[in-house]
């Protein structure tokens, strides 16, 4: 889902990128008042997790690839809002070092990953594990439909983004500027690649490592849920 | 054992198993994610590059292109998956200084 440099148009990354402004000091702003300085590390594993989980690419036999974000997990686990720092940490180091994802998509990519992805899986997983006990198994179905409709979201963002280029940024005769394909396929193809494929492996991730920690750590759990609430 | 040295060691896990993300795609044939083709995948898919995609798509030289060293694409699937895992490690690093600096910044006063 990291877009690249060259498949947006100027007009999109900028949009982006000044949607991502506030958000980023927002997030900031949030995670100043509550993030104490033991938290930190666990923090930096969230990124690094995240981060590293992206690396699994899991193949379609014979057509493309795709990968879990890890970004519902950590909002879950630390709060979307330092999900969102997180995130972006990543994503940033990834474009820069590894040339995954685009300077210029940063923002976009950064809206999908690193806001849309954590925020809607976030608000799933709290409405679907509302009251319920530390080592509920409700907990583990929310953390995996969290997860699965997380990165759906986000998917269906990076489809509309790609399938708005060839609207906008078009030759005098028709031949597109930046990403070729439209609204009509971009859009049932990330989708669907998602839906199918990838969601799952999300929602797989996402819920086995609440199960874990509901067994190894629950005093974790019941932490980032009295933590959570505070914001 | 504390909660977060259990999960680093549980990354390190994941730093060794990362390959896999490189093995897997090659051995079921499955080329690059959708919409994050080079201009030469470009061409064969619709035909032509778009003039933008072109001119903005080289824009930055990543030291390490694709989790891999420069000129090791020919290099065969043992290099790239060594390759692979000295970028997990290095990102993983790189990662947690830039949120450790972050984070003593945010969490300053906080106790």
């Amino acid at each position: 889902m990291h877009i690249p440099d060259g498949y947006l148009g100027p007009a999109t990354c900028g949009f982006f990128y000044v949607v991502m402004l506030p958000i980023w000091t927002v997030a900031s702003k949030i995670v100043k008042k509550t993030l104490r300085a033991r938290q930190v590390p666990m923090l930096a594993i969230g990124a690094a997790f995240s981060f590293v989980i992206m690396m699994f690419n899991v193949p379609i036999p014979g057509g493309t690839t795709g990968h879990a974000v890890g970004g519902v997990l950590v909002a879950i686990l630390l709060g979307p809002w330092a999900a969102c720092i997180a995130l972006t940490v990543a994503l940033v180091i990834q474009a820069l070092l590894f040339g995954d994802g685009g300077i210029t998509a940063i923002g976009a990519n950064c809206f999908n990953m690193a806001f849309v992805l954590p925020f809607v899986g976030y608000y799933i997983y709290k409405a679907i594990s509302y009251n319920a006990p530390i080592d509920s198994k409700r907990r583990v179905l929310a953390a995996g439909i969290a997860g699965y409709i997380g990165i759906n979201v986000a998917a269906f963002f990076a489809g509309v983004e790609f399938g708005l280029q060839p609207l906008l940024h078009h030759t005098a005769n028709g031949q597109a500027l930046y990403c070729p394909y439209g609204f009509k396929v971009a859009v049932p193809v990330m989708l669907g690649e998602h839906l199918l494929i990838f969601g799952w492996v999300e929602a797989i991730v996402t819920a086995l490592v609440i199960k874990y920690l509901q067994k190894h750590s629950p005093e974790f759990i019941k932490e980032s849920e009295v933590a959570n609430e505070t914001h | 054992m504390k909660l977060t040295n259990k999960l680093w060691i549980g990354l390190g896990i994941l730093v060794i198993l990362s390959p896999l993300g490189l093995l897997l795609p090659e051995h079921f044939k499955a080329g690059s994610a959708w919409g994050e083709w080079g201009a030469d995948e470009m061409q064969k898919l619709v035909g032509y590059v778009p003039q933008g995609l072109e001119k903005i798509s080289s824009l930055w030289n990543a030291p390490m292109p694709d989790y891999a060293f420069k000129g090791w694409e020919e290099k065969g699937l043992s290099h790239l998956s060594l390759a692979y895992i000295v970028s997990a490690i290095l990102g993983i690093i790189v990662i947690a200084i830039v949120i450790l600096f972050i984070g003593k910044i945010l969490s300053r006063g906080n106790e």
